[in-house]
């Protein structure tokens, strides 16, 4: 509706939409993805089948996807949101119910040709629903407190079958991502300054209950948050792998050993090495200069989403354009922090770069999003 | 609803507005994690990068391969065997109840060693092999093998261990190995790593113990790497040991085998000693036991059937046990007298069957006397009187003198395990550990063995082989180390005027071959061949006793002798405990011994007296028949 509010006489239509793709956005995913096939190669020991092919085949899908995405007007997205909410919130439930179990966790749908991750794309369309419900709200009731907790409640539902999985990193980036678009949709700082003053207060209570009689958490609880705090306090149990992982990093120095000479992932050392500790292979292998590499190559996506974001006028575009950004940042923020040992392990993945199909193409889909409401925006 | 272009403007500002104090955030983050990255990667690169070394590579010891052990001839008395187990690397098999229960179905597994395992397993890391089968055979080995990629976790594990091919015939020569315990490791400074080694084997007893280092040799390193499972990846360098050196000992197997034989079921020892060179040609010590079952771990049963048998098979009874020779001295004590030029060749005593020395009765072991004697016919008719009389004139300083030139009263150079000294007591000896004076009572005693006087079977060797070469002849057990020969033990000129030592081989040669010798019953006939020796008897019980009484009580009986008499080469010394009588026990087990080392196999009946050819005959055939037994041992295993 709000686009009727605008002047969109210039918006692009057909094959010259071409011309308004926002190249520096499909070049950058592009490069970072080139970067996390190397790895997937390399990690592989050389195999070019294990991982590296079908981590292509997603990619090329996902390249598909969002071009498909793009060039679909912003509106339909819009108007789409909330089928496409509902409709992950049903997978989320048959997930719950007859998804695949695999390492304890049960987070897949088999359908058949993949095999669908229904909470990251819980990622993507949850910032979908948020863009498009504060385009629909007016204005003037954004931090009303029924209107802030209907939000909420778009955000929490999903976390709580997340959590259930259990998959305790997909939940915290839903919470946080969610979050940060409502921030960015004007609602009061007020709300914000509670939350996060009550989990401090929650965290401190926490951490001055340890060895009272009204201790909050159990004993192990405890021992994993010390385990973090210092690895080497458990160099063979939990602690193992970031030591390991910062090993990995830190031995790497300037200029790694050499692709595929890392040692350390190719021993065995590192955990999840194609997964959620591939950047600890890259850093070894690559050593500071690549891994500072990829961290600019972020950084430059998160910036080109910034800019994009400035040249629109529609609320639904703005805030699409800067929740993903957001979202994006938070996924390699979280998973840094975590393999450089500057967060608990929670299981991240590496934005374009891990292996996983689902990550991969929904993601590159999310760019599409992105890409969409840049060739559509009012001019 | 419509908005106004006014909402419409405030609204992108405010988005505008915070979307970028969130990318400043980001990026103040994003500039964090690159500090962190320059951190790991550049300021603390180089602990590291020692780190990750440290992880992927390790340095393993090779353990070096223990030297063997042959007999004069060549033939093997310890060896290396290949030995065959199986381990299981927790991390690797993940799932161990799994993998035992694969394992299981093709070899087969004591429910012990799995449980042990499996308890070892809570203690050690998880990348470390816990042996779970071991001295499995090779077929066993094999099919584990052919089956191992189906078995993740499951190491087969090749390995030398030590095998004594001669069973109990060394035992307690050679000794044996067995894992290495924290009392050996108290031996060293700082242990060589080697010795670290699980499973590394360690000489315990005998030459095994007193040559370890020897034997040992020295480890080589391997530099490896390795995965985070601990498996080898490869190697990166590697610096060889050094085996461990051969060793010969003097003994000859053939003849260890028959000594050993002979000596039967008799709690007993015996010496067989080349008298020129000092070489060991026996030395035996019965019963024994299989040196094999302490390299495999002995079981409990087992070692309380040796520990607990009377017959004491553990104990290496030549050299470690030390009794009264009783008048296997007396040739020292006359030699004493005939060297300080008190007593003569021809002087002479009364034997009245006993003697009163300031009021005390000292009773000759003839109670109805032996009449007047000289020197030879005291040896030869082993009269105790004359020893009596002899005593009080020659004094103890110098028959205690006499006993330390021949080898008594100090340790035997001998590398083997608790070698006893003996005991050859004096005045000041008897002032420090008795708080007493000397007396005469003493000397009488000490003249014929008793009293005081202590010496062991290999001692006595020693004596009789420096009586029959006048020099200092001492034993060589080691022929050779690494094909190094070892000095020879022939001796220098002991000292004795030679017309003195001819007497007592005099007597000695009377004892055996002469009709009113105490081992004339047990002499040989083949001239060439002939023996000289001397019995002794040592009481165990402060009486006399016969050869009826309960073993316990019953004398200890001994014999030594050396032969040819006119061209010596070798000596030999009989212990048999209990044995009730040096003359009836001892001296035929001698002549037997003596004939089969200087025939170097069995020997003709011909050299026998007639009389006793049908019992001899009976025996060798006895003896034959055991030796084959003994070496049916090692077909039975095969």
């Amino acid at each position: 509706m709000s686009y009727l509010e605008f002047n969109t006489k210039y918006t692009p239509t057909g094959w010259r939409k071409i011309l308004y793709v926002n190249w520096p956005l499909v070049i950058l995913p592009c490069a970072v993805a080139g970067m996390g096939l190397l790895m997937l190669f390399s990690v592989a020991g050389g195999n070019y089948s294990t991982w590296a092919m079908p981590q292509t085949r997603h990619f090329i899908l996902g390249l598909i996807a969002m071009f498909t995405v793009a060039f679909v007007p912003s509106w339909f997205w819009r108007n789409m949101s909330i089928v496409g909410y509902l409709g992950t919130m049903g997978l989320l439930l048959v997930v719950e119910v007859a998804g695949d179990a695999r390492g304890g966790a049960q987070r897949w749908i088999d359908l058949g040709f993949m095999r669908l991750q229904p909470s990251e794309l819980m990622k993507v369309t949850l910032v979908l629903i948020l863009a498009a419900y504060y385009d629909w709200l007016p204005i003037h009731k954004t931090s009303r407190p029924l209107w802030v907790a209907l939000p909420i409640a778009l955000i929490i539902l999903p976390t709580l079958l997340v959590l259930k999985q259990p998959d305790l990193g997909t939940s915290l980036l839903l919470v946080a991502g969610g979050g940060l678009l409502m921030f960015l949709a004007g609602v009061h700082w007020a709300y914000f300054g509670t939350v996060i003053a009550a989990g401090a207060g929650t965290i401190w209570a926490v951490l001055a209950s340890r060895g009272t009689d009204w201790q909050l958490i159990k004993d192990y609880q405890f021992t994993r948050i010390d385990t973090f705090l210092d690895p080497s306090s458990d160099p063979l149990g939990s602690g193992y792998h970031i030591t390991q992982a910062k090993i990995a990093m830190g031995s790497g120095g300037w200029a790694g050993k050499g692709y595929m000479q890392g040692t350390q992932s190719r021993l065995n050392f590192l955990p999840e090495k194609q997964t959620d500790f591939i950047f600890n292979t890259l850093a070894e292998e690559f050593g500071f200069v690549g891994s500072i590499s990829l961290l600019s190559l972020y950084v430059l996506i998160i910036i080109f989403c910034i800019i994009s974001g400035l040249q629109q006028k529609d609320r639904f575009g703005q805030l699409i354009t800067f929740g993903m950004g957001v979202t994006f940042f938070l996924f390699f923020a979280v998973n840094m922090s975590m393999v450089m040992g500057l967060a608990p392990v929670v299981g991240v993945p590496l934005p374009l770069v891990s292996y996983g199909g689902s990550a991969m193409m929904i993601l590159m889909a999310g760019f599409g999003l992105l890409q969409s409401a840049h060739i559509h925006r009012p001019r | 609803m419509k908005r106004t272009s006014k909402e419409n403007a405030q609204s992108a500002r405010k988005i505008s507005r915070r979307a970028l104090f969130l990318g400043g955030s980001q990026l103040a983050f994003a500039g964090m994690l690159g500090a962190r990255m320059h951190y790991l990667q550049v300021d603390q690169a180089d602990e590291f990068r020692v780190l990750a070394d440290e992880n992927r590579i390790k340095d393993r010891v090779i353990p070096p391969v223990r030297g063997r052990i042959f007999d004069r001839n060549g033939q093997v008395i310890a060896d290396n065997e290949p030995t065959y187990r199986v381990s299981i690397v927790r991390e690797e098999a993940g799932d161990v109840e799994d993998a035992i229960a694969k394992l299981s179905r093709l070899i087969h597994l004591e429910q012990d060693d799995i449980d042990r395992a499996v308890s070892e397993m809570e203690t050690t890391p998880s990348f470390l092999p816990v042996t779970i089968a071991d001295r499995i055979s090779w077929e066993a080995f094999s099919r584990v093998n052919a089956n191992a990629p189906a078995l993740p976790g499951v190491l087969p594990e090749k390995g030398l261990s030590r095998i004594y091919p001669q069973y109990e015939r060394y035992a307690h020569i050679a000794g044996y190995v067995g894992k290495v315990s924290a009392k050996d490791l108290e031996r060293y400074e700082t242990p060589p790593a080697v010795l670290k080694i699980p499973r590394f084997q360690f000489g315990k007893v005998g030459v095994e113990a007193l040559f370890e280092e020897q034997l040992r040799g020295a480890a080589g390193t391997k530099r490896v790497e390795v995965n985070s499972s601990g498996r080898e990846m490869r190697e990166i360098g590697r610096r060889e040991g050094n085996s461990g050196a051969d060793i010969q000992l003097s003994c000859d197997s053939d003849l260890q085998d028959y000594v050993q034989a002979r000596l039967g079921d008799e709690s007993a020892s015996a010496i067989v000693m080349d008298v020129t060179n000092g070489d060991v040609l026996a030395i035996a010590s019965a019963p024994s036991y299989d040196p094999n079952k302490f390299v495999r771990g002995i079981s409990s049963p087992d070692y309380a059937l040796l520990r607990d048998n009377d017959h004491r098979p553990l104990a290496s009874k030549a050299v470690q046990d030390a009794f009264p020779p009783g008048s296997t001295f007396k040739m020292l004590s006359a030699l004493a007298g005939l060297h300080e030029g008190i007593i003569y060749p021809e002087s002479t005593a009364y034997c009245a069957g006993h003697l009163e020395i300031s009021g005390r009765e000292f009773g000759c072991w003839k109670r109805s006397g032996h009449g007047r004697l000289d020197m030879v016919g005291s040896l030869r008719e082993s009269c105790d009187v004359y020893y009596y009389e002899l005593a009080q004139k020659v004094g103890i300083e110098n028959i205690a003198n006499m006993a330390r030139r021949f080898g008594l009263g100090e340790s035997p150079d001998i590398p083997m395990s608790a070698v006893s000294s003996g005991l050859i007591p004096d005045k000041a000896w008897k002032r420090r550990r008795h708080g007493q004076e000397w007396l005469v009572g003493d000397s009488v005693n000490a003249s014929i063995g008793q009293g005081f006087v202590l010496a062991s079977p290999l001692q006595l060797a020693i004596m009789a082989a420096r009586l029959a070469t006048g020099k200092t002849v001492t034993p060589r057990l080691v022929k050779s180390v690494n094909g190094v020969e070892t000095p020879s033990g022939g001796g220098e000129d002991i000292g004795v005027a030679p017309a003195h030592l001819d007497v007592i081989r005099q007597g000695m040669f009377e004892v055996s071959n002469s009709r009113k010798g105490s081992a004339y019953r047990a002499r040989i006939i083949a001239d060439g061949y002939r023996l000289s020796g001397k019995t002794g008897t040592a009481q165990v019980v402060n009486r006399i006793t016969k050869c009826t009484d309960p073993w316990e009580v019953r004398d200890h009986a001994f014999f030594v002798c050396f032969a040819p008499h006119d061209n010596p080469k070798i000596a030999v010394a009989i212990a048999v405990e209990h044995g009730c009588s040096g003359s009836g026990t001892a001296a035929p087990i001698a002549r037997d011994v003596v004939l089969q080392a200087l025939y170097g196999k069995t020997p003709p009946l011909e050299a026998y007296p007639a009389k006793d050819r049908e019992e001899i005959e009976e025996r060798q055939k006895d003896i034959e028949q055991k030796m084959r037994l003994g070496s049916g041992h090692q077909d039975q295993r095969a």
